[in-house]
């Protein structure tokens, strides 16, 4: 019983170190900036404002940066949950002689860091003519390794017998994989989506390198520029922040099971 | 018919990571600059030049000093309050355990950005809530991020405070997946806590422990994200990591130079990758 007690105190003592930050920060998002500065610091905000959150409109395109992630985030996500999906399909329901290369490679690509690839990856984009462009932010993100992972165990439960049988009644490949075996799958295309969404939204470094106007920023890359230049206004930086975790602090709240359980299958197996 | 469906991948595998990795390494041996792009018919080769001027660059060995430091502390701390994270919530902990457990993951998901403009905040010299904390107990706590001895451990925290919650969730799954009859038998002949924690727990998580532990590794040789949020490797260098020195050459336009640090760091990580397999990986029984 003791026992169980200092647990659930150490526990909570850890939950309000892990939670602070966050709370901390949109608490003071919401005070004027001479509160958040007051020592000693009030914790609800004694004069609520929406100061901040209305600097950051004026002083920033919140909408077309928004915009931007969204679609970035929205094209990432259709992409990989069709292109894992199709090469998870040829990996576990179709006879191929390269299967075991293919999935070598799939390994190799999740191994390669990223700053390794980053500068030739530019020259590419460069050579492509897709500097600046949605296309080069998202280009490199279209078919992510850890999604054909996880798509191709979830795949390889999925009994053959089901994929032979249509093929006996005559249905092509295409046809067996959308109609048959896509719609079995929607558990891990609900994962699938989920962290894929979470990894594009949060992405920072490459389309910090390929978006070079303002027009073409995403969040992250907005609000990282911002604070290289506002380093004093506290009160619109924490607006900024709230305004970029919020949606996918949302999103986890309500969806953690998928995606917690996902990350723990591709971490045993 | 296996081809087309792993066309997608095959075709943005060769031009995105496997032609790049290869021009990467190509392009060390050269002089290759950001101008050069447009007329390659500028670049000369340079043979091990670079490589030579790296042995010789003192940013680059603060560089390679501080990403060990990295590494060497930030790997062991992440790892520990994963497990130490995971163990307390499977022993008994039922009901409130997916409440803690979405708690301790939630600054895994977040955005670095996001993460950065909270931190700052929270370390601010004058306003922020740690040193507002120590002045209560009378402690006058320094500026952690613009001096040079608090500037690199205060990453290191915020960066294993990001990133145990992963292991965690790794951690708890592997213990969860232990069966219940070895504790049993372990129980009958009286073995102690601390002892069946040894002799079961630590052997059964062996797998886990490898892959947080290259996971890990492989994450912090590229801490990059931290520093250039944070610090932007300051003061004085105190928080450079080497990914960050080359993202700075390649800043600058040295592509030929920042392509050789790169293929040293890449290759380095393969090392310790390797090295961890060979050390933590299962043994027979």
């Amino acid at each position: 019983m003791v026992r169980k007690a200092v647990l659930y105190v150490l526990l909570t003592l850890g939950l309000g170190v892990v939670v602070t930050p966050f709370g901390w920060a949109v608490l003071s998002s919401f005070k004027p900036e001479q509160e958040i500065r007051q020592s000693p610091p009030t914790f609800l905000p004694e004069r609520p404002t929406l100061d901040g959150y209305r600097a950051l409109l004026d002083q920033m395109d919140l909408f077309i940066v928004f915009l931007n992630s969204v679609v970035v985030a929205g094209v990432i996500v259709a992409a990989n949950i069709l292109f894992c999906s199709m090469v998870a399909y040829a990996l576990t329901k179709l006879p191929f002689r390269a299967r075991n290369i293919v999935f070598a490679l799939v390994m190799v690509q999740m191994m390669v860091p990223g700053i390794v690839l980053m500068i030739p990856q530019f020259v590419v984009v460069a050579n492509l003519g897709l500097v600046n462009t949605i296309f080069g932010i998202v280009l490199p993100y279209l078919v992510m390794p850890l999604g054909i992972f996880l798509m191709r165990q979830f795949m390889a439960e999925i009994p053959d017998e089901l994929v032979h049988a249509a093929r006996i009644d005559g249905a092509g490949e295409f046809r067996i994989f959308f109609r048959i075996v896509m719609p079995l799958c929607k558990p891990a295309l609900a994962t699938l989506g989920l962290i894929t969404f979470l990894t594009a939204w949060n992405n920072f470094l490459w389309p910090a390198v390929v978006a070079q106007t303002q027009d073409r920023y995403t969040l992250p890359v907005a609000l990282a520029i911002f604070s290289n230049h506002q380093t004093s206004q506290y009160g619109l930086l924490l607006a900024g922040a709230v305004v970029v975790v919020a949606p996918v602090l949302i999103l986890f709240l309500a969806l953690q099971r998928f995606f917690i359980e996902g990350i723990a299958s591709t971490g045993i197996k | 018919m296996a081809w087309v469906f792993a066309a997608p991948f095959l075709i943005l595998f060769v031009l995105m990571y496997a032609g790049p990795l290869l021009a990467g390494f190509g392009m060390s041996f050269t002089d290759l600059r950001s101008t050069d792009v447009q007329n390659p018919l500028n670049v000369n080769g340079v043979g091990l030049d670079n490589y030579q001027r790296l042995m010789q660059d003192e940013a680059m060995r603060k560089a390679a000093w501080n990403t060990f430091f990295f590494v060497a502390t930030g790997v062991p701390l992440t790892i520990l309050l994963g497990l130490g994270a995971a163990v307390a919530l499977h022993s008994g902990i039922n009901r409130a355990r997916v409440f803690f457990r979405v708690g301790y993951f939630m600054p895994h998901v977040t955005s670095i950005i996001g993460i950065a403009v909270a931190w700052r905040f929270l370390l601010d010299p004058e306003s922020g809530l740690l040193n507002q904390g120590l002045g209560l107990v009378g402690v006058d706590g320094p500026a952690w991020l613009a001096e040079e001895s608090t500037a690199l451990p205060s990453l290191v925290v915020m960066a294993a405070w990001r990133g145990f919650g992963f292991d965690m969730v790794i951690f708890l799954a592997a213990l969860q997946g232990i069966p219940r009859d070895l504790y049993e038998a372990a129980d009958v002949d009286g073995a102690g806590r601390w002892a069946t924690f040894r002799k079961i727990t630590v052997p059964m998580l062996r797998p886990a422990l490898l892959f947080t532990a290259v996971y890990s590794t492989i994450g912090f040789m590229q801490f990059l994200e931290e520093p250039l949020v944070m610090t932007q490797g300051g003061p004085l260098d105190s928080t450079l990591s080497a990914s960050y020195a080359i993202y700075k050459q390649f800043g600058v336009g040295n592509y030929g130079y920042a392509g050789a640090a790169a293929s040293v760091l890449f290759t380095v990580i393969v090392a310790l990758s390797f090295l961890q397999f060979r050390m933590l990986r299962p043994k027979h029984h």
